[in-house]
């Protein structure tokens, strides 16, 4: 699959947008929760106040809070204040009943260094006073809030309070109380600063007559505001990443899949055995669509688990830094979980695609034996042969299933006792102030996307490597060197051009094989005349032609078309001058036409009539109303055998080369049909070269050259004639076919 | 493309085979299959009672389905409790009005929870058990019923289906229903059983917020409805165009050679191009759109999670609820859509189930090959007298192959039958061997109508050897001993000895051990010809038929075999079907068969003096034309 890697290249901004817009949509799902947490705890549980700084405070308030602080924090808390008294104001009077009765103290707006520096002050203010209120309130629900003292005010005289102590004490007790007091606060957590300062200033604006309810309120409606633009930004990126990540993956499949084809085009004979055809149909089809599904995912998820599990982390260590390792544990738990059956499932896997093609084998050959199954009465044998294969694989999907049965409630007991092992050690730290239960709230939804991001990171590891082998497949087409490339500088036939071939010590070996196919071929072929070429199955009779061509080049010695040696001249303008007749015949979707002018686009119709007429076609061709118009379908699979090699011979006439090639084209027509097309290929196309491969004697016996292969090497060569006399294989190939009086 | 590619295609190309476990059924094409069974009902009784003895057994494990699902679906709520425990904890603390968390209620809430989850992950873990086990267990009896059938069905039937179709009952529809029995069924039972759970839940929290959260279903609904109807157009165009890529790519692969001698390489990639353009363009909006499910219905889910968390919110500072009922609900919301969209799939897996079981269950109650007769003939010594009586035969009842066939064949005679393709010679043969029956007239076999016997008997009369040399992917000793039940080594010796093929085993790796592979390629055409005549040696059967047995080799080879099916026929009644006239000419009677009649009849001297139709196809294999 990394072999594939630079087809990326033109899409690296669409890939690179991709991820900017995948941290995007991770941060906007880590922060929803996040937000869910600010409602619990500003919104529900301080009733919406978001702040330790009150926006308005009773004069006589922020006089008693003022003996606790030292007069640089005087100087802040004057500045960030402004008195107001007696005022007309209706919109103030409002929103601050208390006023007509009192002056107040209301909040200017501050820098937010000032801000900053203005919030212990103003905690440690606002906290004492609350501890000091509540404990003359109710002494003694207010035991807890006092360990936070550093003193004990049941110890002072009746009627006094620390406030007042404070105005009677001297500068130095005064300091003193102070003092400890600040370091008391520099102790005290965060967290329980933050929810008794609000908790004080709640009581603050109660004293004023504010409407806590509307502040409350505002604050949930804000936040959810906040929510859904949030949720809308995680919606929008995530519909662009898909949108970025489809023309991505479309468009590598759609350069990929162009240059194996054209690569494939490139090929010769020899790359085409060396993969097979219908291997790089695969290679080129599903392949490639299989890249475009992986390419797909890889953008979309790949890239997409870690940074929402990176980013899960970070923020529920934020959240509560001493729960990491609940998250931790749960991840490793779940990680083993996945190992642990990918260990158990995954060597069953592997054998079940096995029993599948098992099962289907015996299957197809108890559908395509069946004459010889019920001929030999073996229908018994082969049920028990299926049994066999049935068995075997029920048992291993048996065995899969039950993995999976066991894997998906574990995974769901993981998570669930996730969640309350959170809410148990959240318990604990929510009491000792260190976590709020907002935050709790969040961190158990960050831990569900965390583990959402392993489990995903996980399928990924198990799915990738499969679905990469399909790049792999295709980098091997790609990466493979063309064996048949034209020279640098090709060389032109001479004009005119005789025809003649030339076989001078030709030898020829597959890559990797152990023994010549061909050995020491010499013949030469001369202008105008036809050699026939004859031997049994295998024995190289192909292999001899398709060198011509250059479908195949020669492992040693040359082979000459018009005294030139064919690696010579460029593989177009050699194969300009041949018309080759492959065994099979080969049509294309189209017309009868399409595929006849498929040899020359500006053929003249008289030239197709013509060479279906030598080919023996025009009967059956215009026998059907739609004549040259009729339809051919893909793989020519509405027309007869013996039809295609009809077409296909007529196809190569209307090319009208000097040369003739063919190549065992006769096998399948009727010896009548045969021995009619020769005889007219014989009289219309006098002037051109016939080379002809065939098994039938009958076939060759008319032929001015007969070339007797046997096992790659020549045997006879001469007229039939003379190889009755002289070759033995040929007499036994002869004497096979025909009877005495017939072979005279 | 020539039928050799062909073969090669399909062999890469199996029909889909997919492994019997998937993780469900989803994806966003999950609601686009329209499959319909034609008797939805029908097919589900009958599959109902095919389940027999399970049937019990399932109401069972779908109860502890249902069970594990109500179990799992207490969970949030209960755990909500234990945050708004704490919740008020806290608050009290601060306010100075409690002694802060009550530890011992919510550590009995969590131990309560943690049960509840352990005893509802044990009951699914054992539905599942159950399950795979019924399911499997279903599976291998439907694969094992479908393979009994085949073997019972008349050959008739396999006339008017292909092998793929039947092949693909024994894989993907049996898959099919094996997989809703595996996990659909009790996904339906769970997923129902969550969403009236999760209703119930949510409603006892807040009817306004479940109201609020509900919204949003409808609201997916029509998303995915809109979504599904236009990325099935591009994804049907996509198929279209992919079609027409890969077809290129198959055509042009196919006919290399051609466009290699035609010089026309150039122009087959701009057409490649111009397809491949086509198909890029609709390729990449499908993909889009069918993927597009899940942002937008995130989308839609995070939007009811937000409306949940503002409602929620507000109500609980109006104290109408709590915060843990808040955290409870929110996991509903996220846990609603799931089995509700499952839901929406079960007609459809219904459908696809049944569709799949009606042709399964189509297939098993296909007619069977006549019956025996009741009173069967037991020939004790057959002398191989045969004898065609005025048979009339058509493979449909308004197409008569065989019009009025009579003969008489003596024992250890040598007949030939010739003719052009679709004469009906091979015909001939298939009526002989009972893979058809005669619709009109008989055949006897030393005088008594093979009617009359069992069809294993008369089979067993007969040696074949067809022009389609099949092998079994076993060892070569296995295929030779074929015909009889525990042939010995050296029979099989003698058997391939006879058939000429002793000395090519001995030189293969493994000799008569070695395994053939799938479609015999590993030994060529001309030897498996050999080991089919080997295979019809062993019997020592008292007639002989041989259908075009040489028609794929060359002719030094046929000449081998020729030898070997010479010896094989000394002394036995044997039928020849040849398309070589040269390797009938010593036949004892040659019949020459046109159009289901025979014109001809005689020896080969006699038909030649003729100068009939024999003649005539003798004569054009030469160029020799008549005197």
């Amino acid at each position: 699959m990394l072999r594939l890697i630079k087809y990326t290249k033109p899409y690296i901004w669409l890939i690179l947008a991709a991820i900017v817009l995948l941290f995007i949509m991770a941060n906007a799902d880590l922060a929803l929760p996040d937000y869910l947490s600010q409602i619990v705890n500003v919104g529900i549980q301080h009733n919406g106040i978001d702040d330790v700084i009150p926006q308005a405070i009773r004069v006589k308030q922020l006089n008693r809070m003022v003996l606790l602080f030292s007069s640089d924090e005087q100087n802040l808390v004057n500045q960030a204040y402004q008195l107001i008294e007696d005022t007309d104001d209706d919109a103030l009077l409002i929103q601050y009943p208390a006023l007509a009765e009192e002056p107040i103290y209301l909040f200017k707006e501050l820098s937010t260094y000032d801000h900053d520096q203005l919030e212990p002050i103003m905690a440690r203010g606002l906290i004492t006073i609350l501890i000091v209120e509540q404990f003359q309130d109710n002494p003694e629900g207010a035991e807890d809030l006092l360990a936070q003292l550093p003193f004990d005010p049941s110890q002072l005289p009746p009627g006094m309070d620390l406030f007042s102590l404070l105005e009677i004490a001297p500068a130095a007790q005064k300091d003193q109380i102070n003092t400890q007091i600040r370091e008391q606060f520099e102790v005290m957590p965060q967290t329980l600063t933050e929810q008794l300062a609000t908790a004080a200033i709640q009581r603050e604006y109660e004293a004023l007559g504010v409407n806590i309810g509307q502040i409350q309120t505002n604050y949930i409606l804000r936040t959810g505001g906040m929510m859904i633009l949030i949720s809308l930004v995680a919606g929008i990126t995530s519909i662009s990443v898909s949108f970025l990540a489809a023309r991505t993956s479309a468009g590598v499949a759609r350069d990929i899949r162009e240059d194996v084809f054209t690569k494939v085009e490139s090929f010769s004979s020899q790359e085409f055995n060396n993969f097979s055809t219908a291997s790089l149909i695969t290679r080129a089809t599903n392949d490639v669509t299989q890249v475009q599904q992986v390419t797909f995912m890889i953008i979309r998820m790949a890239f997409f688990a870690p940074i929402l599990g990176i980013g899960g982390v970070i923020r529920a260590v934020d959240k509560s830094p001493n729960m990491w390792w609940i998250i931790a544990l749960a991840v490793a738990l779940l990680l083993l979980l996945i190992f642990f059956a990918f260990m158990a499932a995954m060597p069953k896997f592997k054998i079940i695609q096995k029993l599948i093609d098992r099962l289907n084998l015996v299957t197809r050959e108890n559908l395509s034996g069946m004459m010889v199954i019920r001929a030999f009465n073996k229908q018994n044998f082969e049920e028990a042969r299926f049994d066999r294969a049935n068995r075997e694989l029920a048992d291993v999907g048996l065995f899969i299933n039950r993995v999976m049965a066991l894997v998906m409630p574990a995974l769901m007991l993981i998570m669930n006792g996730l969640s309350i092992l959170i809410i148990w050690v959240g318990a604990d730290q929510i009491a000792q102030s260190t976590l709020q239960v907002g935050d709790m709230m969040a961190f158990l939804q960050y831990s569900m996307q965390i583990m959402f991001a392993f489990m995903m990171l996980s399928m990924l590891f198990i799915f990738l490597p499969r679905a990469f082998v399909s790049g792999d497949r295709i980098a091997e087409v790609l990466e493979t060197e063309n064996i048949i490339t034209d020279p640098q500088e090709p060389k032109t036939f001479s004009e005119p051009f005789s025809g003649k071939i030339e076989f001078k010590d030709v030898y020829f070996r597959y890559p990797d094989a152990e023994e010549d196919v061909l050995e020491n071929i010499t013949f030469t072929v001369l202008p105008g005349q036809t050699t026939a070429i004859i031997g049994s199955t295998g024995c190289g009779k192909s292999t001899v032609v398709n060198l011509i061509p250059r479908f195949f080049d020669v492992s040693r010695g040359v082979v000459l078309v018009d005294d030139v040696d064919v690696r010579e001249v460029s593989q177009c303008e050699l194969r300009d001058k041949i018309g080759y007749i492959p065994q099979r015949g080969i049509l294309f979707t189209g017309t009868v036409e399409s595929n006849l002018r498929f040899a020359d686009q500006e053929a003249r119709d008289e030239t197709l009539h013509e060479a279906l007429e030598i080919a023996q076609a025009s009967e059956f061709v215009y026998a059907n109303p739609e004549g040259i118009q009729a339809e051919i379908s893909q793989g020519g699979t509405n027309v007869s055998g013996g039809q295609k090699q009809r077409l296909s011979i007529a196809r190569a006439l209307v090319k009208q080369p000097p040369i003739f090639i063919f190549d065992d084209s006769f096998s399948a027509l009727d010896f009548k049909t045969d021995a009619a097309l020769r005889r007219a290929i014989k009289e219309r196309t006098g002037q051109s070269t016939v080379l002809m491969v065939t098994q039938r004697v009958a076939t060759v016996k008319t032929a001015d050259q007969i070339i007797v292969l046997d096992n790659g090497k020549i045997v006879g060569k001469g007229t039939h004639r003379e190889l009755m006399e002289t070759c033995q294989t040929y007499q036994e190939i002869a004497t096979s076919q025909l009877s005495k009086e017939e072979l005279a | 493309m020539s039928e050799n590619n062909q073969n090669n295609t399909k062999n890469e190309k199996r029909p889909e085979s997919k492994p019997p476990v998937r993780f469900g059924r989803g994806g966003p094409h999950a609601m686009m299959r329209g499959e319909k069974a034609r008797d939805f009902k029908g097919t589900f009784k009958r599959l109902i009672q095919y389940l027999g003895k399970y049937n019990l057994l399932i109401t069972f494990v779908l109860t502890l389905a249902a069970a594990s699902t109500v179990f799992a679906i207490f969970g949030p709520k209960i755990l909500g409790r234990a945050t708004t425990l704490l919740f008020e904890g806290v608050v009290a603390q601060i306010s100075g009005l409690g002694s802060g968390i009550d530890f011992p209620s919510v550590g009995a809430i969590l131990v309560q929870v943690a049960i509840l989850y352990v005893i509802s992950a044990f009951l699914n873990f054992l539905q599942g058990y159950i399950m795979s086990g019924i399911s499997m267990d279903i599976t291998y009896r439907f694969r094992q019923d479908i393979a009994a059938k085949i073997n019972r069905l008349p050959l008739q039937y396999f006339d008017k289906i292909s092998q793929g179709e039947v092949l693909s009952r024994v894989t993907n529809d049996v898959d099919t229903v094996s997989q809703t029995l595996n996990q659909s069924l009790s996904q339906i039972i769970t997923s129902t059983t969550s969403v009236i759970g999760i209703l119930i839940m949510m409603f006892s929290i807040s009817w306004t917020m479940t109201l609020i959260a509900l919204i949003t279903v409808p609201l997916s609904m029509i998303v995915i409805n809109l979504i599904v109807r236009t990325s099935q157009k591009y994804f049907m165009q996509q198929q279209e165009y992919l079609g027409h890529v890969n077809g290129h790519v198959e055509e042009m692969f196919g006919g290399h050679i051609v466009i290699k001698a035609f010089n026309a390489e150039g122009e087959s990639v701009n057409t490649f191009n111009q397809l491949n353009a086509t198909l890029y363009s609709s390729a990449w909006i499908s993909q889009f759109l069918s993927t597009l499910m899940m942002p937008i219905m995130r989308l839609i889910s995070n939007l009811g999670y937000v409306a949940v968390s503002i409602l929620g919110g507000y109500l609980a500072i109006q104290g109408s609820i709590s915060v843990g009922d808040i955290q409870a609900f929110i996991q509903y919301v996220r846990s609603f859509n799931e089995p509700l969209m499952q839901i929406a799939n079960i007609s459809n897996i219904l459908q696809q189930t049944a569709a799949a079981a009606e042709r399964v269950f189509e297939f098993l109650n296909e007619p069977e090959e006549v019956t025996e007769t009741a009173n069967p003939v037991k020939l004790k010594r057959v002398a191989g007298r045969v004898e065609f009586r005025n048979v009339r035969f058509g493979y449909n009842p308004d197409e008569v192959v065989i019009k009025d066939f009579s003969f008489k064949a003596e024992p250890g005679e040598k007949i030939a039958i010739v003719g052009p393709t679709g004469a009906g010679k091979t015909t001939l043969v298939k009526l002989l061997m009972r893979f058809y029956d005669v619709d009109g007239g008989a055949i006897l076999v030393d005088g008594h109508n093979i009617q009359n016997l069992t069809r294993v008997d008369l089979r067993q009369l007969f040696a074949m050897v067809l022009q389609d040399t099949w092998l079994f992917n076993g060892t070569i000793a296995e295929n030779i001993c074929y015909g009889c039940d525990g042939a010995d080594q050296e029979q099989i010796i003698q058997a391939a000895s006879a058939a000429h093929v002793n000395h090519f085993i001995r030189t293969m790796p493994g000799g008569y051990d070695m395994v053939l592979n799938e479609d015999a390629s590993n030994i060529s055409a001309g030897q498996k010809q050999l080991l089919t005549i080997a295979r019809a040696v062993v019997g020592d059967p008292p007639m002989l038929i041989l259908d075009e047995a040489t028609s794929s080799v060359d002719t030094r080879t046929e000449v081998l075999i020729q030898q070997a099916m010479d010896r094989l026929m000394h002394g036995r009644t044997s039928f020849i079907i040849a398309h070589r006239l040269s390797t009938i000419r010593n036949a004892d009677l040659i019949l020459v068969m046109r159009d289901g009649d025979i014109v001809e009849q005689g020896s080969h001297e006699d038909l030649l003096a003729q100068n009939g139709f024999y003649a005539e196809l003798y004569y054009s294999q030469f160029e020799i034309q008549p005197a």
